[in-house]
């Protein structure tokens, strides 16, 4: 009993031993001739970068970024919006590369026609995003180019950047949250969310209208519509602003943010962004020279 | 009886002006003619600001080959060319008029005699519907000169003419049918004589058995036409779906009608088709329904193109006060309208008026798995399935289950007992899929 058990001990072990060997054989072999020589660093730089795959720097996720670090020569054009500055320096220390520095930026909502400054005339109640809405009418508001705010770009951000404010109908962007990523931008129907240079403390200066029709047929569906009457251009002093299409927009790398052209403006479609309340006479003179 | 085999339901009918019939409205004081009133590419104005036109003078050209001629509703001013809101609440463009006392424009007869005999050929027939600006009048406004016209390699065998009218509210056909019969009938001879069929077949729902009467009757003088009775379902007007009813033939996905030998037109199409080939009318005027639960005489108008939807309003006494909404169209398929300065145009076959106790959707609930949707498209599609997967944003996987082939009826959506936008996610998937598709094919 005990030798017939030890016969077939022995024969499957000898057995499987030799296909295991042979397969381990044809194994190396095939390892050595598809072989995947890949650059080591591009593991360490994936490393460095923040893993969220969010997209914003045009790529299709961290790992493709790194890739493309690793292969490029200079670090000139490209950028990790949510790492910023700091991992970008990080990273071309590794590879024994100069970083170039970016200006951060961040998302801001080019639209103000809240319930209260655009009153809905009409009901929405079909499914909640944009993309259909906005094959279906102007907006409850009446305004063509207005934030329909079904949420869209709430729903694409990844960093819990925006939420939704139900009083006004309009999303809200938290500064301290947004990594310029690019998201809200892509998915919003009617490109109302602009990437735009975080200022100086934060403070930002822009048109928070995109509508280009005609000046009064604007305003007769939102009280805070740009209508085109070019007072802020003519205001300006840096030529930061132009107008086209009944359109006023503001160039950020030009504008100093000196506060002047929001007074101006007949419909207070100018937004001016965490700047300290104007004091009567005083600010005028301190808000250039912090410009 | 005939019908098509796959889906379909069966709303409350409520044709409640059936029994109107069909009233002149004098033309307004001032109509705005958009410039896209057709499928296809918008017509160019030639006339400008402050000439003076007449009614029937040709005011836009359709210069490529899928676009319409449009034509003035009214004699008067041009006020001005700009943009006015559409049903939508975009702006299009459109020709303003300041209209004053009617003045046709030489050629036109005016004169409500029959002609019968045809005496132009089949291609000055074709050249005559295009310059006359006939688009589709069931709502879908494809330029009938187009339909008219065999591709090279295809032969029509049989002309299909809709008068199922398989929308609830709408009258205008079917009035039609009874009130301009034999008119149409010589208009449905002119369309067979411009394909070179020998066969027409009129297709209409049992729930106008006058009409059927009436038609019947007056085909008996029309050998190669004949009139079919058929099943009361939506969406028995849809293209695919006449054709499936009428002659048993099936279009296949993403295929044209004339694959199968078939052309269809609607009634209302071949009635301004008599118009503009025996007595030289363009097309600028039309019949709409205007109908409602709350409104106590409900009406049939023929109405210029361009007249705002408020003047018919009146006409009908005035919007009722508990009224939650105003649809351009049918209740199926049609739009919401945001304001009612917006004008008739050669697509509007109805507006109705809804209460506010019928104006709201149903609150969306979790899907049960009934599986409704399924068995009522007529498509044979999957509608839980496709609007999830539009959601989800997965084009491909729409792709695949055949999302391009859904025709929009809605009978999905008014069947879902939990009141799921099924409709609305679809529509959104089939966008973005279609745009993923030109994208891979160009």
């Amino acid at each position: 009993m005990s030798e017939i058990f030890n016969q077939i001990t022995v024969v499957s072990v000898v057995s499987l031993g030799a296909i295991g060997s042979l397969a381990a054989v044809i194994l190396y072999f095939v390892a050595q001739r598809f072989k995947v020589i890949e650059d080591p660093r591009i593991d360490q730089v994936a490393d460095k970068l923040p893993g969220a795959n969010c997209g914003g720097c045009g790529l299709a996720g961290c790992r493709a970024l790194a890739e493309a670090i690793v292969k490029a020569e200079s670090l000139e054009g490209i950028s990790c919006p949510p790492g910023g500055d700091d991992i970008m320096k990080e990273i071309a220390a590794l590879l024994g590369l100069e970083a170039t520095a970016q200006d951060p930026m961040i998302a801001v909502l080019r639209c103000n026609g809240s319930r209260e400054h655009a009153p809905p005339k009409v009901a929405y109640e079909g499914v909640m995003t944009c993309a259909f809405a906005h094959s279906l009418f102007a907006g409850e508001g009446g305004c063509p180019f207005g934030c329909l705010g079904c949420g869209d770009c709430v729903e694409a951000c990844q960093f819990d950047a925006m939420y939704m404010d139900r009083d006004t109908g309009l999303p809200v962007i938290l500064d301290d949250k947004c990594v310029a990523c690019g998201a809200c931008v892509k998915v919003c129907p009617r490109t109302i969310i602009e990437m735009r240079k975080k200022g100086k403390k934060d403070r930002r200066i822009y048109v928070s209208c995109i509508n280009r029709e005609k000046g009064g047929v604007a305003k007769k569906n939102c009280a805070v519509a740009c209508i085109g009457c070019g007072k802020c251009v003519k205001e300006c002093k840096f030529d930061a602003i132009t107008l086209q299409n009944n359109l006023a927009y503001i160039d950020f790398n030009k504008c100093t943010l000196c506060r002047k052209c929001p007074p101006v403006c007949p419909t207070n479609a100018i937004a001016e962004l965490n700047f300290p309340p104007r004091k009567p006479k005083a600010e005028q003179k301190e808000a250039p020279a912090e410009a | 009886m005939k019908t098509f085999k796959i889906g379909g339901v069966h709303p409350p009918e409520n044709k409640f002006a059936w029994d109107r019939p069909i009233e002149v409205l004098p033309p307004p004081k001032q109509v705005s003619i958009p410039l896209s009133q057709h499928l296809g590419v918008p017509a160019v104005p030639v006339v400008a600001k402050g000439d003076k036109i007449k009614t029937g003078q040709l005011i836009a050209r359709g210069e490529a080959f899928i676009s319409a001629n449009i034509h003035s509703s009214v004699t008067g001013t041009v006020l001005k060319i700009d943009d006015v809101a559409d049903t939508s609440g975009y702006r299009k463009r459109s020709i303003v008029i300041n209209a004053e006392e009617d003045e046709w424009d030489e050629g036109i007869d005016t004169g409500g005699e029959l002609l019968t005999e045809i005496s132009l050929e089949p291609a000055a027939i074709v050249k005559k519907v295009n310059e006359k600006g006939i688009v589709g009048l069931g709502g879908a406004t494809f330029p009938s000169h187009v339909k008219l016209m065999v591709p090279k390699g295809k032969k029509a065998e049989v002309l299909i003419i809709n008068g199922v009218e398989c929308e609830p509210y709408l009258c205008a056909d079917h009035r039609l049918m009874l009130e301009k019969c034999e008119e149409m009938l010589v208009g449905i001879r002119i369309q067979m004589k411009a394909l070179g069929v020998g066969r027409a077949v009129i297709g209409i729902e049992s729930n106008k058995p006058d009409a059927i009467e009436k038609v019947s009757a007056a085909v008996k003088a029309w050998p190669g036409i004949e009139v079919v009775s058929l099943k009361v379902k939506y969406p028995q007007g849809a293209e695919k779906q006449l054709i499936k009813a009428v002659v048993n033939r099936e279009v296949p996905s993403g295929k044209l009608p004339i694959e199968v030998g078939c052309v269809v037109h609607n009634v209302g199409t071949a009635f301004a088709v008599y118009e503009a080939v025996q007595k030289n009318k363009p097309l600028i005027d039309r019949v709409v329904t205007v109908a409602g639960r709350s409104l106590k005489k409900p009406a049939n108008f023929l109405v210029r193109i361009g007249t705002p939807v408020s003047v018919l309003i009146d006409a009908v006494g005035g919007l009722p006060e508990d009224t939650g909404k105003v649809i351009n169209g049918g209740p199926m398929m049609g739009k919401a309208l945001s304001e009612l300065d917006v004008p008739v145009t050669k697509g509007t076959s109805g507006i109705l008026v809804f209460t506010e106790e019928e104006a709201h959707r149903k609150q969306v609930q979790n899907c049960i798995r009934c599986a409704r949707c399924l068995t009522v498209c007529p498509m044979g599609l999957e509608p839980y399935l496709l609007s999830q997967l539009a959601d989800k944003k997965r084009d491909e996987d729409c792709e695949q289950e055949r999302i391009m082939d859904c025709m929009e009826c809605g009978s999905c959506l008014y069947i879902c007992p939990s009141g799921r936008p099924l409709l609305d996610q679809i529509r959104v998937g089939k966008a973005r899929t279609g745009k993923m598709m030109r994208e891979r094919s160009s």
